[in-house]
């Protein structure tokens, strides 16, 4: 049932398919693993690198003499030795060495190691995976717990009854039947909220893009809703958050899923915070402020003292918007299950938990580690108690907060969540190296999450769009490779197999019920 | 409205070229000279700004500046020149405990008073020794068993050192207990003293300064007093000082002008408490008590023999002090703390923990686990630019040169940090939903432990945890 302002405002939708394009990467000089050293003293110019080396990394250009810069990033390190097709070795002159580049000691941080974001960047410019021979360490980050102290327990032989094509990766997002509408994502992940002044016009644009393609869904955050965002109403999730910024009928109107935002995972407790830098006039326009100054969404909602409170804001919504579900967004505090418990009863179709170490825009660094329990520890407790009070299958529980890549959502899954929620991944695919002045002066110096007009111009929106599509494959492919190891025919069939994960510093002993 | 507690702040910019976490190499042999030159183009002007800098340089360490990391410049060079790296200066600054990232953090809250503020998430370690292996709680809706609904100049950081009695004594109507003095501090920390090993110059004055500014004490050891170059009339108020076993107690002049008096745990501490009752009745005493491996057993014995304010210390990092294995400060108070529970002691007395407190979270951490405030040092000197090099220790002088600071510049940058802690604090108990900071000491609810959240958590899905 679409309410009749809905109809008039309504305006025809963008169309985006998903095919996979090569998206190179915007930067003249791409960093790899490994550097390659050629002394020029010693190299004859033979050209047997160039012969033996199947990732083009030798290039002698034709009509040159000499050979130009390696393209180092495409070189697979010593792991080639195997394959004999090690220049190192093969060079006569012993002209050649490989090196572990020292640059990337200075890239990335605990939660995203160095080969983290540059297996992001080779998925978001191909779309798949990176080959193995890489060395990317994809998988696991090196923050010594959570997710990257699980794996998967594969079977030694994968079953071969299930085709990963056949592999069905969709999620229901409504699972209350209360009438309102079903709406069923292809992939079991929508893009998390970045509001209009935090990230780019270009970013936000390509986010959404991104989603049509895969039919799934972005969210505005909470500064409000532009109207460039209109050809892809029917896949934006709107936030009604403390603020209340830029929240107006005709917008709530526009959307199939709004969201209430009561606390999120890089500062729970704190409420939204905008530097005055990135308060430019169009983004005071949008939000009813003035422009230059910080704003500050206030936490929590000031007029929520109970779950009952909770009920009368999801009526309110679900009055002016007869057709959309409610999704409840909420950190990890210790009764996050209880929380969750009450969301359901008030009437929401989507518990949301953000954990702790999630977020992509500015936060007090004091807030970002010490308040609210990681994801890891927030789903289990969730989901548990969502199976105890006999109301798991009416309502979808998403996880947010540190899903970084496709066995992290996978692992999120196993533990109990039915879907994620992603942010980061998105702006490492458009380029983001987490240097983390994302709130400094001009803004991301990355040109992703600034409002500056130089910088939002080095960013275009087909390529941006691109990347996410072909990010977005990579992941969704990768998923299937790891439901297929398990014999699993879907991502439903994932939700809540513990017992198909294990815990390097656990016994691993415990008998599972599943 | 109460009057709020704020501290006046104004940028105190260090003295010496900043240690910056980053490095760009640049091997300009090489240099085409480009009309599109990545260096002009750096978003933070960092190239222009440091080549500016190294004109007028004395000093290698500002080859290294304030890159902030963002690899543009790196990978947009037409001739590929240029490289990214770790400082080795940065990597060297501080210690195991004292890390980098703390001194760097504490540099910068030191020169803005302001609070930390950075994107993209947290990049650190899922969980780790001491106060990383705890979270605080927050409160998603407001609850009625929570303070309600406030705003940020509504929560009081106030704590009260001294005896509390656990009931009053009335007589038709009046009042007879003897109610001990108590005092109160605007936020949970007193300075400590400067540990004797760091030897530079003396800082007593710009610390007494500073606590005069902040409206906190600071203990200073009585045999640097009298400090040359402050009013011993204005400052006393602000000042605690320190006597060892065999230190002389001075006359009323002195101790009858402070409020706070911490002498050692040792030797006849009742009589050592008598004999400053009887020069100042009203001073509050508190009995410092080093948690070596009976240091619990003392404080509570202590407790026992009617001391109302015990100070525990730890060594610099938190450790208990000559163990082999050292437990933490964090679980050494929660051991005080629930031993004077069980003993039924322990509203009656203040208890303030010192050792291995570096930022402000763990201040509100350690009250957590049952402290009533916390005293510290090192932050305060690391905010004089200090590198913890321990040069100094070695009689080699100090590379910061500490000795040559101004008042101004000292005791500015000291109340910069104690400054932005105030706010980091609030922040911390706004999330918490709490209002009052009294309330915060050892309420573990408001708090989630490594080791409870595993066992509760993994522990149920995947066996015993082997790590430690």
């Amino acid at each position: 049932m679409i309410p009749g302002n809905t109809l008039k405002t309504r305006v025809p939708q963008f169309v985006q398919d998903r095919t996979v394009r090569p998206a190179p990467p915007r930067y003249r000089n791409e960093i790899g693993k490994y550097i390659i050293l050629r002394d020029e003293e010693k190299c004859v110019l033979c050209g047997r690198c160039a012969e033996i080396c199947p990732q083009g990394v030798h290039v002698r250009k034709p009509g040159y003499k000499y050979f130009a810069e390696p393209k180092s990033h495409l070189c697979f390190g010593p792991r080639c030795e195997k394959k004999g097709t090690y220049c190192v070795a093969a060079c006569p002159q012993g002209a050649l060495r490989i090196d572990e580049n020292p640059m990337l000691k200075a890239l990335g941080d605990y939660r995203w190691p160095a080969g983290m974001i540059l297996a992001t960047w080779k998925m978001a410019e191909t779309g798949e995976v990176p080959p193995e021979d890489y060395g990317y360490e994809l998988e696991t980050g090196d923050s010594g717990g959570g997710f990257d102290r699980m794996r998967f327990k594969f079977p030694d032989k994968p079953s071969h009854d299930i085709k990963e094509e056949d592999i069905d990766t969709g999620l229901e997002l409504n699972r209350r039947n209360d009438g309102r509408a079903r709406i069923r994502i292809d992939v079991p992940w929508y893009g998390g909220g970045m509001s209009f002044g935090s990230v780019s016009n270009t970013t936000q644009l390509s986010k959404a893009r991104a989603a049509v393609a895969w039919n799934t869904f972005t969210c505005t955050g909470e500064g409000g809703y532009m109207e460039r965002m209109r050809p892809y109403d029917d896949h934006v999730l709107t936030q009604v958050a403390t603020g209340l910024f830029g929240v107006r009928e005709e917008t709530i109107q526009r959307v199939p899923i709004v969201e209430f935002k009561y606390a999120q995972g890089a500062k729970p407790g704190l409420g939204g915070h905008l530097l005055g830098d990135k308060n430019t006039p169009a983004v005071a326009r949008m939000r009813e402020t003035v422009v230059g100054i910080s704003l500050f969404s206030p936490f929590p909602f000031h007029s929520v003292y109970s779950i009952e409170d909770h009920m009368k804001h999801i009526d309110w919504i679900k009055h002016v918007n007869r057709r959309c579900l409610i999704s409840t967004k909420v950190s990890t505090p210790t009764d996050v299950d209880m929380v969750a418990v009450g969301s359901y009863f008030a009437g929401t179709h989507i518990v949301h938990i953000d954990g702790g170490y999630g977020g992509t825009g500015a936060a007090p660094d004091i807030a970002k580690k010490n308040i609210a329990m990681p994801i890891e520890y927030a789903i289990p407790k969730v989901h548990n108690f969502l199976v105890g009070e006999g109301v798991r299958d009416h309502i979808t529980l998403m996880a947010s907060g540190g899903i970084r890549n496709p066995y992290d959502v996978a692992k999120a899954i196993a533990l109990g969540a039915d879907g994620v929620i992603i942010g980061t991944m998105e702006m490492v695919s458009l380029g983001c190296v987490r240097c983390g002045r994302c709130s400094s002066g001009r803004g991301c110096p990355r040109c992703i999450a600034t409002t500056d007009k130089k910088l939002i111009q080095k960013i275009e929106l087909e390529w941006g769009t691109q990347r996410l599509i072909n990010t977005y494959n990579a992941w969704r492919n990768e998923i299937r490779r790891i439901l297929r190891r398990l014999g699993l025919p879907s991502v439903a069939a994932l939700r809540g197999r513990s017992d198909l994960l294990m815990h390097l510093d656990y016994t691993n002993d415990r008998e599972h019920t599943a | 409205m109460p009057k709020k507690y704020h501290i006046e702040t104004k940028p105190v910019p260090p003295r010496r070229p900043r240690t910056g976490k980053y490095g760009i190499v640049d091997w300009r042999e090489d240099c085409a000279r480009c009309h599109n030159c990545v260096k002009k183009a750096c978003v933070y002007d960092r190239h222009r700004e440091e080549q500016a800098y190294i004109r007028n340089l004395n000093d290698v360490d500002a080859l290294f500046f304030d890159c902030m990391g963002c690899f543009s410049c790196v990978q947009e060079c037409t001739k590929n020149l240029l490289r990214l790296s770790i400082n080795p200066a940065y990597e060297n600054l501080g210690n195991r405990y004292w890390t980098p990232e703390i001194i760097q953090t504490t540099w910068l809250q030191a020169e803005t008073a302001k609070i930390p503020v950075s994107g993209a998430g947290y990049g650190g370690r899922f969980s780790g020794h001491g106060f990383d292996g705890m979270w605080t709680d927050m409160s998603e809706i407001v609850r009625p068993t929570r303070d309600g609904i406030h705003g940020r100049e509504y929560i009081s950081t106030a704590v009260d050192i001294g005896v509390k009695p656990s009931y009053l004594a009335l007589d038709g109507g009046t009042i007879v207990t003897d109610i001990p003095q108590l005092m109160t501090l605007p936020l949970p920390l007193i300075i400590d003293m400067v540990p004797e090993k760091y030897t530079q110059p003396a800082l007593e004055a710009v610390i007494a300064a500073t606590a005069v500014r902040t409206d906190l004490v600071a203990v200073i050891d009585s045999r640097k007093w009298p400090v040359a170059g402050i009013d011993a009339e204005k400052h006393l108020e602000h000042i605690a000082l320190y006597f060892d076993a065999s230190s002389l107690l001075p006359g009323r002049e002195v101790l009858g002008a402070t409020r706070l008096v911490e002498i050692e745990g040792a030797g006849d501490v009742t009589k050592r408490m008598a004999e400053i009752r009887e020069i100042n009745p009203g001073i509050v005493i508190a009995v410092r008590v080093r948690l070596d491996a009976g240091g619990i057993g003392r404080a509570v014995g202590l407790v026992g023999e009617g001391a109302g304010v015990i100070h525990v210390v730890a060594d610099d990092n938190g450790d208990e002090i000559g163990a082999e294995k050292p437990r933490f400060i964090k679980e050494m108070v929660r051991e005080l703390h629930t031993e004077l529970i069980r003993k039924g002691l322990r509203d009656e007395v203040t208890i303030i923990a010192g050792g291995g407190i570096a930022l402000p979270e763990h201040m509100a951490k350690c009250i957590i686990c049952g402290a009533d405030l916390v005293s510290t040092m090192l932050p305060l000197l690391i905010a004089l630019e200090c590198h913890l090099c321990h040069t100094c220790e070695a009689g080699r002088p100090c590379p910061a040169k500490i000795g040559e600071i101004t008042m101004e510049y000292g005791v500015g940058r000291m109340t910069n940090l104690i400054s932005a802690w105030h706010n980091q604090l609030v922040e911390l108990m706004g999330a918490m939903g709490m209002r009052d900071a009294r309330r915060l000491r050892g309420d573990v609810g408001r708090a989630m432990f490594f080791e409870q959240l595993e066992e509760e958590t993994f522990g149920k899905l995947f066996g015993t945890r082997k790590r430690a």
